[in-house]
Formats: C-alpha cells, structure tokens, sequence
C-alpha cells in the first residue's frame, strides 16, 4: 500500500526541492519575509504616508516622535518616515539594478573565460585590472565626464541614477567572474560535458544547455550578496556627498546629513543605519540559505 | 613697599592705558591655559601664512599699529598713527614715517631701535627668501631709519591705504641681532630663532615643542610694569573644534578656546555646562548667493559662461531682486550659525564706516511682493507652477561646495523659490574641487557652470578696495585669464569702474568710504551679489577669564596684556 502510494505521488520537481530546503534556513526566511517587507515598505509606503519627503516644515523642525510624524522630523523638519521610504526606493533600485548589470557582466565574463581557454589569459588579466580599479577615484572622473551629458538626457536624478548604477556595475562584476569561472573549468571536464561535446553539441548551446544551470547556485549567491554591495556603495557615495542632489534622500545621504547631530538626535543616525544594516543582513541570509538550497548534495542530506 | 608699588601701578596704568583699569601686580593671577585645536609649528609669521602661527607669535613678538576690536587703526609700538593731516603721509600718498614710543626695550633688556624695523623689512623682503608675509611688502621701494626712533618707508606708486606694512600680526618687527644671520635662504634654517623668538610682547617663550605645546612666561621687561597679570601661560595646539569647545566649557580645563566652528546648538549645549561664555565677534565674511548674468549652457562649448551669451532669463532685474526678497535671512542664521551670524545686506558688512544702510529692506523676507513683481515682469505661471515667458522657464542650477550648512540652505532657499514659481535643482561639489581654481575643472566656483553659487569670502584688514576691486568689467574668469578672477556674476559697469579708479586716487578715510558704499550699494541693488548671512567668528573663554576683547581684525591675542583672572 505505502509502495504504491509512494509510486503515485506527484514528481517532485527541482524547485520544490530547493524551496523545501530553503525553508529550513531559519535565518534564510526570515531574511527574506523582511527583505520582501522593505520591498512592499518602500513601493507602495508612499502611497499611503503622502508626505512628500522634500517638503520643509520649518516650524515642525527637530521635533521628535509625533502622531504627525511617527519617526520625527530633521533639522529643517521634513519627516523622517516618509524619507526612509523614499531614501529606500532609491536605495534598493540602485542595489538591484547595479547587481543585475554586475551579474550579466561576471557571468559572461566568468562562463566565456572558463569555457574557451583562449580567452581565459586576456579575461582573467582584465578582471584583476579592474579589481585593481579605486571605485571613488573612477566615481569622480566619471560624473566630471558625463554628468552634463546625462543630465540633458534624463534629467538630474535619473541621470544620476544611471551613472551610479552603471559604475557600481562595472566595477563589481569582477568577483562574481572568478567564482563563475571556476565551476566552469571543473564543470567543463566532467563526463556529461564530454559526452554532449562527442555527440556534437555546439558550444553555445553546450553553454546554455549544461553549464549554466549547473554554475546557477554561485551566481545567485553572489547576486544577493552583489545587492548587499550595491547599497552599501551607494551609501558610501552619497554620504560622501557625491551623486544625488542633496535634497534627493537616500540611505546613505540621511545618515551623512544626521552625523552632526550624533549628540542630540541619535534616532536620526539609527534608522537609516538600521535600515541599510538589516536590508544588507536580509539579503546576505537569503543569499546564505540560497546556497544551501541549490546545492544537491547538503540537500540531500 | 607693597603701597608703593601699588602707587607706582595706578600711575602706570594710568599714563599708559586709560581704558584699562590697573587691575594687579604683574604675574599676580598666576596661569592662563589658551587651547588652539591647529598647533602651532612656528613663531616667525615671515615663514608660515598659518593663523594659528601668526596668533601664538603674537603673544611673544608685535607690530607698529594694529586694528581694534571694531577694525580701527591703533598704534602699537608706535607713538601715533602717521595720517596725512598729520604729515605722517605724504601728500602725494607715496610715503609713510613711523615714530616708534621711548624707551621700548626687547624682552632681553637691550632697546628697540628703528635698525630693527628696517631690519625686519629686509628680512622679508630679501630676493632669496621666501618670506610668507611679501604681499604686505607690495610695491614698498625702501624702508629707511631716518633717526633711532623714526622710519620711513617708500612706495613706488601712491598709496591711499599704506598700513600694510608694520600692521598687523601678519608683520610684527623682529629684533635685528637676534636674525641678522638669517637672512634669505638660511631663515627657515634658524630653528633656534625661529623657534624663540626674542620680543618686546607681554609674554617670552620657555620651551616651544612644535605641533604640539608652548610654555611661556611674562616678559619681565615688558613696557607696562602691572602686565600681564599671568606669570606663565600654555598654549596647547591639536584635537578639533568640538574638544577644545569641550575643554574650555564643559570640563574647565582651559580658560581660552579659538574659533568654534560647530553648530549652534552643539556651542549652545556646551555653554550650558555653566563654566565658560561663547563670545562671537564679526569680520567682512559674508555667505552670499552669485548670480550668473551670463548663460552656462552647454552647448555653447568654449564659450558657454562668457559675456558673450548673456543669460536667458538672469539678466532680469526683476528676477534677481525676486530672488532676494522670497529669502528669509533671520531663520538662515538661526539654523546655520546662531550666535556665529547675523543677517546682512551687504556684501561689504563692515567696517563700521563702510557699511551702508541702504539696502536692508532685505532683510523682511516678501514672498507675495517677489510674486508680484515677477507677475509685473510678464513672468506667467506655467502648468507645474514654474514661472516661463517667451519659452524661457525660471529653471535654476543652484551649487554649493558640500558642507551641511551649505546643503541645508540649499534645500530651504530652493522651498522659497519654489513659493515663487521659481524651480532650481540643487547640486553640491568637494569643497577642495569647488575653490580648487583648477583650471581642467568645470566644477570650480570661478567657472561658475550653473545659474546661482554660493559661498562665503571677506577681504584681508580693513580696506575693502582690493575687494571692491574683484567686480571690475575685466575681473570676469574667462578662459583668456585661464579661469581666473573675482568677478564671478560677471557684472559690468563704467560707472563701478570709475568710482574705483577713484577711489585708487583718494586718501581720505571718509571720502574713501563714501565711495565703498557707493559701490557696494550698486551691486545690491543690481542684485547680482545676494548677501544672506554676516559671518563671525566664534570663540570661548573660561567665566574666571576676564578682558577678553574679540577681535576679528588682527590676532584674537592680541590684548593678551589685559587679560587677568576674575575672583
């Protein structure tokens, strides 16, 4: 009886798989609960906390928690909730838009060095060519080069935005590369590999076919650190006052503009900092439990 | 013996100062503890433009004349101040004498003689050395000791403000057998010289550990015999603002604390501990707003931000005073600088008999008369409520170098013109790209690649004709001068011009000032410079320090002599 119940219960697909095991990844989940709730936070807040985050209220200024404004207001009295949320939407944008691009990058970079031994020399020179890139430095020329440009293009902020998602792109694509890379050498010599290859299979769909779903597990890995990264940078870049227009919020504008009043209005400092912390936590839990999930042989334990 | 020298001190002080009450015996009040949070790494101002070089050797060596606290001249070592009423100028302003006092000796007992003033002006102005102070010296032919107590110098084309020379800490005398095998280029090479400096101040150095601490003792030779009241004094250097703010009035650890430049509620929070007073006192800096009356586009290449394209809507009038009046300079200073600021009309805010009155009308911020007036001007209110006419939108690139002063500013000003129908975009540069005066650089405040700037400038001692002199028509940073120049609104007047060529030609004080408001009210009332906040400078002194006299103009030492302990 229990055989043939066995026998008749559904195929277990492969993402059934991975989810049930993710699902395990205590720290895995709830990363992820609070990563999809920064993500509902921060798109659809503003729709309900219509305050707009760049409107000054001089009167209302250093006030603290109120029904008005739940997390209080700053030095000029704008609210801090609703420049949370809008310091997060662009925050997040930046994380994931710069991982997608640094993803594409290193994974061609990494499957094409891995694959064609004749690119692997020029590739891989290249890639610590760029690990040797100061980003600030690169950061700086390019805004002097092409923020004019993009500005009469898209306008400042999306100008802005597409510069720094484009540089934090193309300079952290490098780690993904290598790791890519290596799974591809040992993957390009195990024997399903060779017998694609002796029945003729181009190397394109060789590629598509057999090597990517198997280097899949780094590349998402990396990817959900590659968010982390990503907002950190951008962090970093606007409190050192670079990119944005200072009255556009960010994350890591809110918490350059609330450090000289570390003494008086801590709060200011926390929940930005909070925010980046346990955003960059999430998405490094989820990339945690991610791997474990992918990896046939922890999930077949 | 105590009666009489008490006696001999009233007398003293009474022939000497009379402003100043004789308060003890010299040395009575023991220590002074001054905290600089930039250390000192010299005490020769010839070798080192530093302020905080210049105010420390203050204490130990001084000049001939120098300013007050309200910016007036005042003669130091010197018996008077040399005028043309009173033939120490001559007519024809090519030539300055100086009388030194009788009877002033150097802290090592030996006299003060003219050869030592001639001297010093060797010293500095000897083709091999690189002597910091030189611009001081500009144009000076010769300096010459006509008797022990008596020298005159001569310039090579007149001079309407001669007190650049021998005024001032930036140019105190140093003493001539102490230097004179340190000229050109062995002067950075004396470091037991430059280190010790022998002068005829209120105090002599002990020991001086660069960067770090000096230790000082009254000079027992000064010339008044009741001062200083302190028999030693330390003048650390190091740490930042905020500590040296921390070490002056919260824990008492120091009676004096130089510029202060920390928010006002950080100062105000301080203060509050109970054990020091905040004291502010105010120069020429002024926070002001540029006007660009030229067009930044661009697409207009080599020639973008030249007179050549004059800007499509900033050369309005009615705009620029728009501009001015939706500000409100009180609430700037408030949030900005407290204390530390004051809202002003003027780009030339003092000297007192410098500064004009005409223009404070400003000071009430209209935000319904500016909409009234850009209604007037034909300026119509688009759909997004930003006002356009003739296809040219009131759009504005704002920049700033990046200071969160600055970028609150920016966000409150930018709400202002907003209520205006005025729309901006706010952009800040590194404050080392934005005065780099690079000229490779587009962000430079002199390329001026925007529609309004803002910065904050003042103008060395207390003649403003050089700075007057920045808005001149050929002042405009072209790329013919490589970006160079003071005239960033690009103004151009002939008749600015020609009340500054005459103000070059006059000698007198009060027409010089007629003529300085003059032209200070012309570029306020073209509203191409829009002034927004006097700055001051900040210091603080412990409440048992008494005498402390701010001073803006000169070293904030520089009546050290008066200091004494309050009981």
């Amino acid at each position: 009886m229990t055989d043939i119940e066995a026998f008749s219960a559904p195929p277990r697909s492969h993402w059934n798989d991975v989810w049930h095991q993710f699902r395990t990844h205590k720290g895995a989940l709830a990363g992820s609960i609070f990563f999809a709730l920064v993500l509902l936070g921060v798109s659809l807040g503003p729709l309900i906390w219509t305050i707009d985050p760049q409107f000054i209220d001089i009167r209302a200024r250093n006030s603290g928690v109120s029904l008005a404004h739940p997390l209080g207001t700053d030095q000029l009295g704008r609210d801090t909730l609703a420049r949370i949320m809008a310091g997060g939407r662009t925050s997040v944008a930046v994380g994931l838009t710069a991982m997608l691009l640094s993803l594409l990058l290193g994974t061609a970079v990494g499957v094409v060095a891995g694959f064609f031994r004749r690119m692997d020399g020029p590739l891989m020179r290249a890639t610590d060519l760029f690990l040797a890139l100061p980003l600030l430095p690169l950061l700086l020329v390019i805004i002097l080069l092409f923020r004019d440009a993009l500005r009469a293009a898209f306008g400042p902020e999306t100008g802005i935005f597409i510069l720094i998602v484009f540089v934090i792109g193309i300079t952290s694509w490098m780690q993904a590369a290598r790791i890519v890379r290596a799974d591809v050498l040992a993957l390009k010599e195990r024997e399903f590999v060779l017998a694609a290859r002796s029945i003729g299979t181009p190397s394109w769909r060789l590629i598509t076919r057999h090597i990517l779903p198997n280097v899949l597990s780094p590349i998402m890995v990396s990817a959900t650190l590659g968010i982390a990264t990503a907002i950190i940078t951008e962090s970093a870049l606007s409190f050192l006052g670079l990119g944005f227009p200072s009255d556009f919020p960010t994350w890591g504008r809110l918490l350059f503009d609330s450090t000289d009043y570390l003494q008086q209005y801590p709060e200011r400092v926390i929940w930005p900092g909070l925010a980046i912390s346990l955003t960059v936590l999430s998405v490094n839990y989820i990339g945690d439990g991610l791997r474990d999930a992918l990896d046939p042989r922890i999930r077949a334990k | 013996m105590r009666t009489s020298r008490c006696l001999f001190g009233a007398i003293a002080a009474g022939s000497f100062l009379a402003a100043a009450a004789a308060q003890a015996e010299r040395g009575s009040d023991g220590h002074v503890s001054i905290i600089y949070w930039q250390a000192p790494s010299i005490l020769n101002p010839y070798l080192s433009g530093g302020t905080k070089d210049l105010e420390s050797s203050s204490l130990v060596i001084e000049p001939l004349g120098r300013h007050d606290a309200n910016g007036n001249l005042v003669a130091w070592l010197a018996e008077s101040v040399p005028t043309v009423a009173n033939g120490g100028v001559s007519e024809d302003l090519t030539s300055i004498t100086w009388k030194l006092r009788e009877g002033l000796v150097w802290s090592d007992g030996s006299p003060l003689t003219s050869e030592d003033v001639v001297f010093t002006a060797d010293y500095c102005m000897h083709p091999q050395g690189g002597c910091a102070q030189l611009s001081n010296f500009d144009s000076v032919q010769s300096v010459e000791a006509i008797d022990d107590l008596t020298i005159q110098i001569t310039f090579d084309v007149p001079k309407p403000y001669p007190y650049s020379v021998f005024v001032g800490a930036q140019s105190p005398v140093l003493q001539r057998s102490q230097f004179q095998d340190c000229l050109g280029a062995r002067a950075p090479e004396c470091t037991e010289q430059n280190f010790n400096p022998i002068g005829t101040g209120p105090f002599r150095v002990v020991e001086f550990r660069p960067n770090d601490v000096i230790t000082m003792e009254a000079n027992p030779n000064y010339r008044d015999p009741d001062k200083p009241a302190f028999a030693t004094l330390t003048f650390k250097g190091g740490g930042d603002a905020a500590a040296a703010g921390r070490a002056v009035l919260e824990t008492g650890e120091f009676d004096y604390a130089w510029n202060l430049q920390l928010a006002p509620d950080v100062l105000q929070n301080m203060q509050n501990a109970g054990k020091g007073t905040v004291v502010s006192a105010f120069g020429t800096l002024v926070e002001r707003l540029m006007v660009n009356l030229t067009d930044p586009n661009p697409e207009l290449g080599d020639e973008r931000a030249t007179p050549k394209h004059p800007h499509p809507f900033l050369t309005d009038r009615n705009v620029r005073q728009a501009l001015s009046m939706a500000v409100d300079r009180d609430l700037l200073v408030e949030i900005g600088y407290g204390q530390a600021g004051k809202a002003t009309c003027n780009v030339v805010p003092a000297p007192e008999i410098y500064a004009s009155t005409a223009n404070d009308g400003c000071l009430v911020q209209d935000i319904e008369a500016a909409n009234r007036l850009l209604d007037d001007a034909g300026w119509v209110r688009g759909a997004d409520g930003v006002r356009e006419k003739d296809g040219v939108r009131l759009s504005i690139l704002y920049q700033t170098s990046t200071n969160a002063v600055r970028q609150d500013f920016q966000a409150l000003i930018k709400q202002w013109w907003s209520e205006i129908g005025i729309e901006s975009e706010l952009r800040n540069i590194s404050a080392s790209v934005f005065f780099g005066s690079d000229p490779g650089s587009p962000d430079t405040f002199q390329k001026f690649f925007a529609d309004i700037e803002m910065y904050a400038n003042n103008f060395e001692g207390a003649d403003p004709e050089t700075y007057l002199g920045n808005w001149k028509c050929n002042e405009n940073p072209r790329p013919e001068t490589q970006w160079q120049g003071g005239n960033m609104p690009r103004f151009c007047s002939e008749e600015y011009d020609s009340m500054l060529a005459d103000m070059a030609k006059t000698g007198d004080i009060n027409e010089r000032a007629r003529l300085g408001k003059a032209m200070n009210d012309m570029l306020m009332q073209e509203f191409v410079i829009i002034p927004l906040v006097h700055r001051g400078r900040v210091s603080a002194h412990s409440n048992t320090l008494g005498g402390v006299d701010l001073n803006t103009w000169d070293s904030e030492l520089w009546n050290v002599a008066d200091w004494h302990r309050v009981k």
